[in-house]
């Protein structure tokens, strides 16, 4: 069964409101496959009824017809104002006194027509299919299928807009998190099948938390990639949530997703194995739960002399993606040319420094101008050997400058430090280890 | 008779008398360190085990395990750095060599309990080619009260992965868990102004350097003691 819309306002929202399967065959009409609402709403007159019910519940202002084919649905909802339903079998019959400018021929073959004297469907379906056949040609053959209600054809679908949305009103406010996960759980699982049965899959959640009181608690995830994995979304809300906790009890709960497509990587027998993103996202959400939020990613150096001048860059920030899976060629290359210059001896190894984060303040006595025994937190000895010193400053022209004189000393505790003298006093910054 | 070979006897007598066959622990997978010359002497890292790294402050820990880092992330492996007192020099290991977008860096304050979860959920996770977890400043009371079970679950979980679970600290602490232990110590530092090598009688001028450390590399476990030693460059 199909049913016709010929108006005017928004036809084709009320359309999905009971089709999926909608087609917008002219401007002004909607045809929708209307199979299957016979089980929700009975007869086709209750259909047509529930139909017309929500148009003038959102102010649409149309014709509505059902049929057994579309074209004939289109017909009549083009022909009878109000609601018409046309019963199977008796097609040409009920469309029989419609005229023929409703089936929109061109004006060569109506005038043809109108010479002939036939002006309504009725007269033209009782004309002889090979007669037409042969003076008309083919559109003249569609025509009379077309008056006679036999055009058979499948309707070409809208795409309905991809929003995938979902929301939950709760009868009770929910103040712990445990029960809100069910509630979570249930949104992604839908949400999720939506996205698979597109195709797609998500690379960003949105939740919306209305909390009593009015408030609102938002939170955004973004995915390194996308992924339909609803147990790692759920998991990966809830430690979200733990660590963002809503003011409030919970009395609405909405969710959206970011439709895109999925990405799909070959993996190889000689790329070397790495993290899952998802889960990798998931065991860093979780290590951030333990450490802190800024405390985990990969480091960068900034652009600068400034001593320990460095940032941590999450994953899927911008400038680069920290543990992405390319750069495949440039690694291979690294590590040839790397072990090409161990086989020479040209690799050097360097001699690394532990940092005290924060600087540990020293109590220094200076012997002609160079230090002679230290004394910080944990260190204590006589200055054995030293270097320096490194006469180091910058950033003089902006309102941050800085400026020091860098030693390298042995102390008799035997270890090998770096020292630093400043305007605000001497500080141990490290041991090289 | 040894004490296994008398268990085999017996179990063989207890079972019916049928030979038992013991079914050997295949070797694990080694991978090069990074320095030719620890190579050479232990063979490389073992894949699915606990290697422990150990010395005293500014024996060559961090040199070390900076240049395994460069050699993993140039093998284009994912690796995860654990650092409990948040030691780690970005700028040293960039010169090192080490690809900041293969490393994952856990700075956890100061906190060795905090280290050793986030190296257990890193193991956990999978996907790692090495899970570095440096101790190396914890008090050594501290990193002792780490209980050997923490250790065992440590090592169970890195078991049948390709990740190499490496940790850096001033004394050995997992015992019997680590796989591999290699002891590192300072043989001596190299100081000198460009080109002119300076005593140690005489404060060096204002044109000296520390021009390097050289540093020995004993492997403790497994099998008999083998040493290496290598030279790390300092500033030029």
């Amino acid at each position: 069964m199909f049913a016709c819309l010929h108006g005017s306002g928004n036809l084709t929202a009320l359309a999905f409101e009971f089709s999926p399967v909608v087609e917008r065959s002219a401007p002004d009409t909607v045809t929708l496959d209307a199979s299957g609402l016979d089980r929700l709403f009975g007869l086709p007159q209750d259909v047509a009824a529930a139909i017309a019910r929500r148009a003038a519940e959102t102010g649409v202002k149309a014709n509505l017809a059902l049929a057994s084919n579309p074209d004939v649905a289109i017909c009549a909802a083009r022909g009878f104002t109000g609601i018409g339903i046309v019963p199977y079998g008796d097609e040409a019959k009920f469309l029989g006194d419609l005229p023929l400018e409703l089936l929109g021929p061109s004006p060569e073959l109506l005038e043809t027509l109108e010479r002939w004297g036939i002006r309504r469907f009725r007269e033209l379906a009782a004309l002889p299919p090979l007669g037409i056949a042969e003076r008309l040609g083919p559109e003249g053959l569609r025509l009379r299928e077309l008056a006679r209600g036999e055009a058979e054809r499948k309707l070409t679908p809208l795409e309905e807009p991809a929003r995938f949305e979902d929301a939950i009103e709760l009868e009770y406010p929910v103040d712990l998190l445990e029960p809100l996960a069910f509630l979570l759980a249930r949104l992604l699982n839908g949400l999720c099948t939506r996205l698979a049965t597109r195709a797609l899959a998500t690379d960003e959640l949105r939740l919306r938390l209305q909390l009593e009181g009015r408030a609102a608690h938002e939170r955004k995830l973004r995915l390194p990639v996308p992924s339909l994995d609803s147990k790692a979304f759920l998991k990966l809300l809830q430690l979200d949530l733990a660590a963002h906790r809503p003011g409030a009890p919970v009395v609405h709960v909405w969710m959206g997703m970011n439709p895109v497509k999925p990405r799909f990587a070959q993996s190889g027998l000689f790329i070397p194995a790495a993290p899952e993103p998802v889960k990798l996202e998931l065991t860093l959400a979780r290590i951030k739960a333990i450490v802190g939020e800024d405390r985990v990613g990969s480091p960068e150096l900034l652009d600068t002399h400034r001593p320990d001048a460095f940032r941590i860059l999450n994953r899927g920030q911008t400038g680069r993606s920290p543990l992405n899976q390319g750069g495949q060629d440039q690694g291979q290359t690294d590590l040839s040319t790397r072990r090409k210059k161990h086989a020479l001896g040209q690799i050097r190894l360097s001699l690394a420094l532990r940092v005290f984060r924060p600087p540990r303040a020293a109590r220094v006595a200076v012997t002609s101008g160079r230090p002679g025994f230290v004394a910080a937190n944990g260190i204590r000895g006589k200055v054995l050997d030293l270097a320096g010193p490194w006469r180091t400053s910058g950033d003089w022209w902006t309102s941050d400058p800085w400026s020091r004189d860098e030693w390298d000393i042995a102390l008799s505790d035997g270890a090998v430090y770096r020292l630093y003298c400043e305007p605000r006093g001497w500080f141990v910054e490290g041991s090289y280890d | 008779m040894s004490n296994a070979a008398g268990l085999k006897k017996q179990f063989e007598s207890v079972l019916g008398g049928e030979a038992l066959e013991w079914q050997a622990r295949p070797a694990p997978e080694m991978v090069p360190s990074g320095v030719p010359e620890v190579d050479r002497a232990t063979g490389g890292l073992p894949r699915g085990c606990l290697t422990e790294i150990f010395g005293a402050a500014s024996s060559g820990r961090t040199s070390l395990l900076v240049a395994i880092l460069a050699e993993a992330t140039a093998r284009e492996e994912v690796c995860a750095l654990v650092d409990a007192e948040d030691a780690f020099d970005p700028a040293s290991a960039a010169a090192a060599g080490v690809r900041f977008d293969r490393l994952l860096w856990v700075r956890c304050g100061h906190r060795a309990e905090w280290a050793l979860k986030a190296a257990d959920l890193l193991i956990q996770g999978g996907g790692f080619g090495l899970v570095a977890m440096d101790l190396g400043d914890t008090p050594v009371e501290m990193a002792r009260r780490i209980s050997l079970t923490s250790w065992f679950r440590l090592r169970r979980a890195v078991e049948h992965t390709p990740t190499v679970l490496l940790t850096v600290a001033r004394r050995s602490n997992a015992k019997t868990c680590a796989s591999l232990m290699l002891e590192c110590a300072r043989e001596g530092v190299e100081w000198g102004g460009p080109g002119r090598p300076l005593s140690r009688a005489r404060l060096p001028s204002c044109s000296a350097l520390l021009r390097g450390m050289r540093v020995q590399v004993a492997r403790r476990k497994p099998g008999r003691a083998a040493a290496a030693t290598f030279y790390c460059t300092g500033r030029e």
